[in-house]
C-alpha cells in the first residue's frame, strides 16, 4: 500500500451540506444495517434515563431529563452514586453542549486524493466506511500481520474497539492515561503497597485530619467525588497543606502553601521522610509490622534535613518541620495524596516512591483518614471465544526497557509506528477512539511522524479535533446521552454499578462504539466475539450474573452491592500478606533494584531556565477536561480560552500589561501558533509561567475553540521519560514571551 | 418566611458549577447567566488570600429594582423573593441599572431576567438549582425566619457578610467568612 503523507484536512463544508440534507443522501445505506439494532430510546416525556457521564474519566452516574419537546434538557447527579453523591461538577452538568453543539461530527468521512493531488473528505455510507476500514485491516494483516495494528482510547466506546482488536490478533491497545498521566504513581504504588491506586483513588478524604496536596490541584481539577470529600474535610477543621509552585485554588484553602521551586519536590519529600524519621514519629508499631527496608531508609536519608533541602526547594526549612509535625500529629488519619496526572520530569516513579513511603511511616495505608481498601464488582463477560495470542506486542519495539510498565504505552505505540532498523514490523494501522492525540501526547511532531507512516488511521470521535484532519477515515460517534455502552464497574467504598442508556436517539448520522465495533466484526469474520444480538441483551445477561438485570437498572441507573472482602481499614495488628517480592511494604523496593534502578528516590536536580525563559507549568480549569471540551458551548462561555499567569515582577521586566496578546516561544524555538492573553498575578512564582492546559485548538471546524488561547502540548517538546516505566515527563519545558510571532520563526 | 441564602466563601473552589446548572434549569440562554463567581485575589507573593463568591441577586429587602419599575413587573413574592412578570416587563432596563449588584440582564427576548432562587423548585420543596448542584456543598437555603433552617443555624454559627451593606438594601444572600 502507498504511503502518503496526509495533508492535514478539515472536516469539507461537504458534511455541512450534510446537515442540511439531513443526511437524506445516506439514507439510502441505513436500511442494511437494520440486523444490528441500536436499542429503545428514553422516554420522550420529561421522565429521567440514566446515564453516566463521558465528560471526564470520573463517571458520575445521574439522570438525563429532556424538555416537553423531547430534547435533552439537563443532567443531575444520581444521589445513590458514590462517584458524585447526586452532584455532579460543572462539566457534567455542561454535558448537555457536548450533544447540542452544531460542530459535531455528521456522517462518515473518507479521505481522498484528487487528480490535482488535492486531498479531501468527502462523505460516505457506513457500509463504504466500515467496508475499507476493514479492506485496509486485512491488507495489514496479510502484508505484515495482525498485532501490527493499534488502538489508543480514552472513552467508554474503546472497550468494544479493544475487543475487536484482541479478536483481530493485537494486544496493542493504549491510553494515553497511562504513560502520559497516572502511569508512575500506579508503578510506585504497587512497587512500595504491592496494589496501585486505580481510580478513583481510594483516598478516605473525608475522614483525614491533614491533606498534603503536591502539585494537585483539586477543585481545578474537578476530580468530583474528592473535591467534595475536601469540603466536608474543611468542615471537619482538617490541615491542608499544599505544595505548588502556583498559588492555586486549594492553596487559598491550606494552612500552609509551600511555593516550591519546580522539580524539586524529591528533595522536599526525602526532607520530609528525614524529619519523621528522625525525630522518631513514624508509626512504630506499624513499620515494625508491616514494612521492609526501615533500617536501608533510615540511614539513607540521614543527611536530608530540611537545611539541605532548602537550598534546593527554596522551602524555609522551618516551614518543613512544622509541616512534618502536622503530619505526624494527624497520622493515621492524613493523606500524603499521589495526584494524578504525575509525568512531569521523568524521575516520576521515584518521586511517588517517597511519597508512598511517606504514607507507609505515617501508618496510613489502610486506615481511617488516610487510604481505604477499595472494592470492585466482578462483572462476567459475554460469552466468547477466547482471543489468538499476539505473536509481538509494542514491547519488541522498546529495546527490554520499561518493563514495569503495567499497561501499554500510548507513546511506546506511537514509536513502535516509526521504522527503524531495529524493528521487523512497525505498527501500520491505528484506531483512536475519543483522545486527541496530538494534543495528548507530548511532541507533536514525532506524533505526526508516526500518523505518516501509518496505512490506515481511523478516528472514532464525536468532534472534529485535531487528530481527525490526519485521519483516512473519521466514524462519527454518538454523544454519551445517546448511546447504551458497556457497564461502569468501579472501585469504592462500596463494590457498585452503574447502566448508561441513551436518553435519544443519535443526532445526524451517528452511531455508537459497540454498534461499529460490531458491524466491523461482521465484515472481519469475528463475529463470533460479539455473539450478543443486541447490546440490551447483552447488559441483561452481565447484570443477571451479578443479581440485577437491565429493567431494575433503567429504573435505579446505580446499584450499590455488600462488600465481600472485609472491612474499609486493617485491623489493629491485622496479619497482612502485601504483595510485594518480600509480603511487606517495600520501603526498599526489591523490585526496582532487581530491574537495576534505584530502591529508594533519588534527588537529582534538573535543568533550569536560561536568563529571560521561564518553567512551563501547566494544569486544568474546573469547568474543561483537557482538550476535549473546548468547544462545548455551555463550557466555553464559563471560560472560552486560557490566559498565561505571569508575576507582576517578571510583567514589569517586559513591559507586559494585563490582557495583552503575547506569543510563548519555547527553549527549542518552538513558537505559539495563537498568542495568548497575559494574566498579571501574584499568584504564580517569577520563575515560572502558568497555562491551562486544552485550549489552542487549529481545527477551524471547532467554531468556538478555534484560535482560542494557546496549546501547552504544541510547546511540550522536550519530554523526559522516565526509565522505570517510560512515562513521559512533560515539565521540563521553558518558555519566554514574544510581541510578534512572523520574524521570530525559524529564528 | 423571608427566604435567604448563606454561602461559605471558605469551601466554594470557584468552579462555576452553579452557573451551568443554573443555565439548564432555567433555560438562560448561552452568553447570560443568573449567577457568576468573583474571586478576589489580595496580598503579594508569597502572603496571599483570595476570597471566592458564587454571586446572584441578593433578593433585597429594600430592592431599589421593584422600586423603580414603571410597571411593577418587578415584584416581591412569598418569602420575599424578588423577580419579574414577563408579560409586564417592558425591558427598559430602569432595574438593570438601579441593581448595585449587576444582578440583572436583559433577555434576548425582550424582557428583564434574574435569579428566583428557583421558585418554581421551592415550591415542590427542592433546593434551587446552584445549591442542588454544588460540589462542595457551599450553599444553604433557607426560610430565616425558621431558626432550625439550615440558613439560619449556620448563620448563628458562623461570621458572614453581605455585599455592599452601604447601599442599604439590606440584602438576603449572606457570605460566610
Amino acid at each position: 500500500m502507498a504511503k502518503t503523507r496526509r495533508d492535514f484536512l478539515k472536516i469539507s463544508s461537504l458534511s455541512v451540506a450534510g446537515i442540511a440534507a439531513g443526511g437524506g443522501i445516506l439514507k439510502s445505506a441505513v436500511p442494511s444495517f437494520k440486523d444490528t439494532q441500536l436499542g429503545n430510546f428514553g422516554p420522550l416525556d420529561n421522565k429521567r434515563t440514566p446515564t453516566y457521564c463521558e465528560v471526564c474519566f470520573w463517571k458520575c452516574a445521574g439522570w438525563v431529563y429532556k424538555n416537553d419537546k423531547g430534547e435533552v434538557k439537563k443532567i443531575i447527579g444520581n444521589d445513590e452514586d458514590p462517584n458524585c453523591n447526586g452532584r455532579f461538577c460543572p462539566r457534567g452538568t455542561g454535558g448537555v453542549g457536548m450533544y447540542h453543539d452544531k460542530d459535531r461530527l455528521k456522517n462518515p468521512l473518507i479521505r481522498e486524493t484528487g487528480k490535482n493531488g488535492k486531498q479531501t473528505f468527502r462523505e460516505a455510507s457506513w457500509d463504504e466506511a466500515l467496508g475499507l476500514v476493514a479492506k485496509k485491516l486485512q491488507e495489514i494483516k496479510e502484508e505484515h500481520g495482525p498485532e501490527c495494528t493499534a488502538l489508543f482510547t480514552h472513552g467508554s466506546g474503546g472497550k468494544y474497539f479493544g475487543d475487536l482488536l484482541k479478536a483481530f490478533g493485537s494486544a496493542n491497545i493504549a491510553a494515553p492515561s497511562y504513560a502520559q498521566c497516572r502511569g508512575p504513581r500506579e508503578v510506585a504504588f504497587i512497587a512500595t503497597f504491592g496494589d496501585g491506586l486505580n481510580s478513583p483513588e481510594p483516598t478516605d478524604i473525608r475522614d483525614t485530619r491533614c491533606l498534603v496536596l503536591i502539585g494537585s490541584h483539586l477543585g481545578e481539577n474537578m476530580h468530583n467525588g474528592q473535591v467534595q470529600e475536601m469540603s466536608d474535610a474543611i468542615d471537619n477543621g482538617a490541615t491542608i497543606i499544599t505544595v505548588d509552585p502556583r498559588f492555586s485554588t486549594v492553596a487559598s484553602k491550606s494552612k500552609h502553601w509551600l511555593p516550591i521551586k519546580p522539580s524539586t519536590d524529591i528533595a522536599l519529600l526525602l526532607a520530609w521522610i528525614h524529619e519523621i524519621i528522625h525525630n522518631e514519629w513514624y508509626d512504630k508499631k506499624y513499620v515494625e509490622q508491616y514494612t521492609f527496608g526501615f533500617d536501608e531508609l533510615k540511614e539513607y536519608v540521614k543527611n536530608f534535613t530540611p537545611e539541605w533541602a532548602y537550598g534546593i526547594t527554596t522551602i524555609d526549612p522551618n516551614v518543613i518541620r512544622e509541616t512534618a509535625r502536622e503530619m505526624a500529629n494527624a497520622a493515621p488519619s492524613v493523606i500524603v495524596h499521589p495526584g494524578r496526572h504525575v509525568t512531569w520530569y521523568g524521575d516520576d516513579t521515584q518521586r511517588l516512591r517517597a511519597v508512598a513511603i511517606l504514607n507507609a511511616l505515617l501508618g496510613s495505608w489502610g486506615r481511617r483518614g488516610g487510604f481505604f481498601v477499595p472494592e470492585k464488582l466482578s462483572v462476567p463477560k459475554f460469552p466468547h471465544p477466547p482471543f489468538p495470542k499476539p505473536k509481538k506486542t509494542w514491547r519488541e519495539a522498546m529495546n527490554g526497557k520499561y518493563n514495569l510498565a503495567g499497561l501499554a504505552l500510548a507513546s511506546g505505540v506511537c514509536d513502535a509506528t516509526i521504522p527503524s532498523p531495529e524493528l521487523d514490523c512497525h505498527i501500520r494501522g491505528w484506531i483512536v477512539n475519543g483522545t486527541n492525540l496530538i494534543m495528548t501526547l507530548p511532541d507533536q511532531k514525532k506524533t505526526i511522524e508516526a500518523i505518516n507512516n501509518l496505512d490506515l488511521l481511523v478516528v472514532v470521535d464525536t468532534m472534529p479535533m485535531e487528530i481527525t484532519g490526519y485521519a483516512d477515515v473519521v466514524l462519527p460517534e454518538c454523544t454519551y446521552l445517546e448511546r447504551y455502552d458497556s457497564l461502569r464497574v468501579v472501585q469504592g467504598r462500596e463494590p457498585n454499578v452503574a447502566l448508561r442508556m441513551p436518553a435519544t436517539e443519535p443526532k445526524y448520522n451517528t452511531k455508537p462504539a459497540y454498534w461499529m465495533a460490531k458491524e466491523l466484526s461482521k465484515k472481519l469474520g469475528l463475529e463470533e466475539y460479539f455473539a450478543w444480538n443486541t447490546i440490551e441483551e447483552m447488559l441483561d445477561w452481565q447484570l443477571k450474573q451479578i443479581g440485577s438485570s437491565l429493567g431494575e437498572m433503567k429504573r435505579v441507573g446505580v446499584k450499590k452491592m455488600p462488600r465481600e472482602y472485609g472491612g474499609l481499614y486493617f485491623q489493629e495488628a491485622e496479619e497482612i500478606e502485601f504483595n510485594t517480592n518480600t509480603g511487606k511494604i517495600e520501603l526498599y523496593s526489591t523490585a526496582l533494584a532487581e530491574e537495576g534502578f534505584d530502591p529508594m528516590p533519588v534527588y537529582t536536580p534538573h535543568k533550569e531556565p536560561n536568563p529571560g525563559y521561564y518553567y512551563l507549568n501547566y494544569g486544568r480549569a474546573s469547568m474543561h477536561t483537557f482538550s476535549r471540551t473546548s468547544n462545548n458551548p455551555n463550557l466555553v462561555d464559563l471560560m472560552e480560552e486560557n490566559t498565561v499567569w505571569v508575576n507582576p515582577k517578571v510583567a514589569k521586566e517586559w513591559d507586559l500589561k494585563n490582557g495583552q496578546p503575547v506569543y510563548l516561544e519555547n527553549q527549542d524555538g518552538v513558537v505559539s501558533e495563537f498568542p495568548v492573553k497575559v494574566r498579571v498575578t501574584e499568584r504564580v512564582r517569577f520563575d515560572s509561567v502558568y497555562i491551562v492546559h486544552g485550549f489552542g485548538h487549529a481545527n477551524k471546524k471547532l467554531s468556538r475553540a478555534y484560535g482560542k488561547g494557546v496549546s501547552d502540548s504544541q510547546l511540550i517538546t522536550r519530554v523526559l521519560v522516565d526509565p522505570i516505566m517510560g512515562g513521559t515527563g512533560m515539565r521540563g519545558n521553558f518558555v519566554t514571551f514574544r510581541f510578534e510571532k512572523e520574524s521570530e520563526v525559524g529564528s | 418566611m423571608r427566604y435567604a441564602m448563606a454561602i461559605d466563601t471558605k469551601k466554594c473552589v470557584g468552579c462555576a458549577d452553579c452557573v451551568v446548572a443554573c443555565q439548564t434549569e432555567n433555560d438562560v440562554p448561552i452568553g447570560y447567566c443568573r449567577d457568576w463567581i468573583v474571586e478576589v485575589t489580595d496580598g503579594t507573593y508569597p502572603q496571599l488570600e483570595i476570597e471566592i463568591r458564587s454571586e446572584r441577586c441578593n433578593h433585597c429587602e429594600n430592592s431599589p429594582c421593584v422600586r423603580c419599575c414603571p410597571t411593577g413587573a418587578s415584584h416581591y413574592e412569598d418569602g420575599g423573593i424578588v423577580t419579574v412578570t414577563k408579560h409586564k416587563c417592558i425591558g427598559c432596563g430602569a432595574c438593570i441599572v438601579s441593581c448595585p449588584y449587576d444582578a440583572r440582564y436583559s433577555h434576548p427576548e425582550g424582557y428583564v431576567d434574574k435569579c428566583t432562587f428557583c421558585m418554581h423548585r421551592i415550591k415542590k420543596g427542592q433546593q434551587p438549582a446552584c445549591v442542588a448542584v454544588c460540589p462542595t456543598k457551599c450553599m444553604y437555603f433557607g426560610d430565616l425566619d425558621d431558626p432550625n433552617s439550615e440558613v439560619s443555624k449556620v448563620l448563628k454559627q458562623r461570621k458572614f457578610k453581605t455585599l455592599i451593606p452601604e447601599a442599604g438594601t439590606k440584602p438576603h444572600v449572606y457570605y460566610l467568612i
